[in-house]
């Protein structure tokens, strides 16, 4: 198991460590509906090292990086960031990605289980292209500030950049804890206001204590994996693995919105596929609600009466919506909000409502 | 002179199943919970992570290491394994609405199940001790 530089940040903090994706990871610190709570109220610190961090540089960057992107990455506006998924020919995902486009370079941030793989697959598709991929993981660590307190933490400890001017989806570099040049996106993965830091490993400690410092009187605290799960799906942001994997594609999961037809684009890998898909889809992921006690949980069926209707991907506890929450995939035409359904757990059903995604939203910048 | 003796010792009137349930004689029944090492995995210490228990029917017939039921926390569900054969003769009702208890008491308070076993022996089940280097082993 790979080790973040924070691990022993984590430890002393009392986390509970988990593996995940090959790295040893807090996932709690305390209890997780509690971490959940202290987000969506204050704010919340996060070790992100363990995601891929990969800089592609060379003059056919963005032509290569737009035949195995699903979306148009020559077009995303300098200092700006897209949501992106590498697929098969078959249109089903291999990893799904954030993408960066500076001026002489492309920074992506891919999946800490697929990882590997992503690297393996761009190398294999980069023949011919003049492109250097360079794996930055192990030299980057990553924490995110995420919460309604995140900006005015962030600030205090930034110069030479007005956090403010950084809209969403965008970013911008400044010196943070006294480190120059530090990259700065307003991203996350939890529907809160939020920042990401980029930051030389050699400093990760010093920064994540820094934080946990001038968040102190915001009531920032650190969240671990299992709060920031709840976070997401209550944000209706996908989790690879879940609603998308090897057989389950980004149309069906309906996030058309990282994926481009444009033909000034050409062509990529599994676009046939899944324009096939998108005129014709037979299924769909939809939001569904339960007052419990049970939990949805991966694999759990979906039954109208008799009728097996589809299947939960994601579910978990969410003291936000106060409810038992969840994904599923149900046939293209059901899945109506406001609509009941029952959840099987093991033969035994429970009644549960579909609505729609996300469960929780705030209006950001 | 440095204490010896372990800080933490579990029950002696009990034997230990390796999916971290326990069974305790009680007269010519036997009590069934769970161990707090189970507890902590699921809730690491939490008691408000602790969400659900299903607990069987009363005068459902067990095999041994049959699964009687489900406790499930905000982030896992984990079955309920059965050590030794036998009836169920009452479930601890209490425990559904105050999952709680399990944080403070999994072994007297927290009881799940009473059961008539087929047999009196537990021989073949881990003592404390036992149980005890089980987990040490199960940590590396």
């Amino acid at each position: 198991m790979k080790h973040t530089p924070l691990n022993d940040v984590h430890q002393s903090l009392g986390a509970k460590m988990v593996e995940f994706g090959g790295w040893h990871m807090p996932v709690q610190y305390g209890p997780i509906l509690e971490e959940v709570v202290t987000v969506r109220t204050k704010a919340g610190l996060f070790d992100l090292s363990h995601m891929g961090r990969v800089r592609v540089t060379g003059k056919d960057r963005e032509r290569f990086l737009d035949t195995i992107c699903t979306n148009f990455v020559a077009k995303i506006p300098l200092g700006a960031i897209r949501y992106s998924l590498f697929c098969r020919a078959d249109g089903n995902p291999i990893d799904d990605l954030l993408v960066y486009r500076s001026a002489d370079e492309v920074f992506l941030v891919v999946n800490a289980s697929n990882t590997d793989v992503d690297l393996a697959w761009m190398r294999e598709h980069a023949k011919g292209f003049d492109v250097v991929i360079q794996d930055q993981t192990d030299e980057l660590a990553m924490i995110a500030l995420q919460g309604q307190a995140s900006q005015a933490t962030l600030q205090e400890m930034t110069r030479d950049l007005d956090l403010a001017s950084v809209g969403y989806y965008k970013f911008a570099y400044g010196t943070v804890s006294g480190i120059a040049n530090m990259r700065v996106s307003r991203t996350g993965y939890t529907g809160e206001d939020g920042f990401e830091l980029y930051i030389p490993k050699k400093d990760a400690v010093r920064v994540w204590n820094e934080c946990l410092q001038h968040g102190a009187k915001h009531g920032l605290k650190p969240i671990g994996l299992g709060a920031r799960d709840t976070l997401r799906l209550e944000a209706g942001m996908p989790l690879y693995g879940h609603e998308i994997d090897a057989t389950h594609n980004p149309i069906e999961a309906g996030l058309e919105f990282g994926v481009s037809f444009k033909p000034e684009k050409g062509d990529w890998i599994g676009r046939a596929a899944l324009e096939k898909t998108a005129a014709k889809k037979t299924r769909h992921l939809v939001g569904i609600q339960t007052a419990g006690p049970r939990v949805p949980r991966q694999g759990y069926e979906l039954f109208r009466g008799a009728t097996k209707l589809g299947y939960v991907v994601s579910g978990s506890v969410s003291p936000t919506v106060n409810a038992n929450i969840g994904t599923a995939y149900v046939p293209f035409g059901d899945g109506k909000p406001g609509d009941t359904v029952e959840l099987d757990i093991k033969g035994k059903r429970q009644p549960a409502t579909f609505c729609a995604l996300p469960f929780f939203s705030r209006t950001r910048k | 002179m440095a204490d010896t003796r372990s800080k933490t010792s579990r029950p002696d009137d009990r034997r230990y199943f390796e999916s971290h349930e326990w069974v305790k004689p009680d007269g010519d029944t036997m009590l069934i919970g769970i161990t707090d090492f189970a507890v902590q995995e699921l809730s690491n210490g939490n008691e408000g992570d602790l969400v659900y228990c299903d607990l069987p029917e009363v005068g459902r017939v067990l095999k041994a290491g049959e699964t009687f039921g489900e406790i499930e926390s905000v982030k896992a569900v984990a079955d309920l394994n059965c050590p030794v054969a036998g009836e169920v003769l009452e479930i601890n009702t209490s425990i559904e609405e105050h999952l709680e208890v399990l944080s403070k008491d999994p072994w007297k308070e927290g009881w799940l199940i009473r059961i008539r076993p087929d047999s009196k022996s537990l021989d073949k089940l881990m003592d404390a001790k036992a149980y005890e280097k089980f987990l040490a082993e199960k940590a590396h």
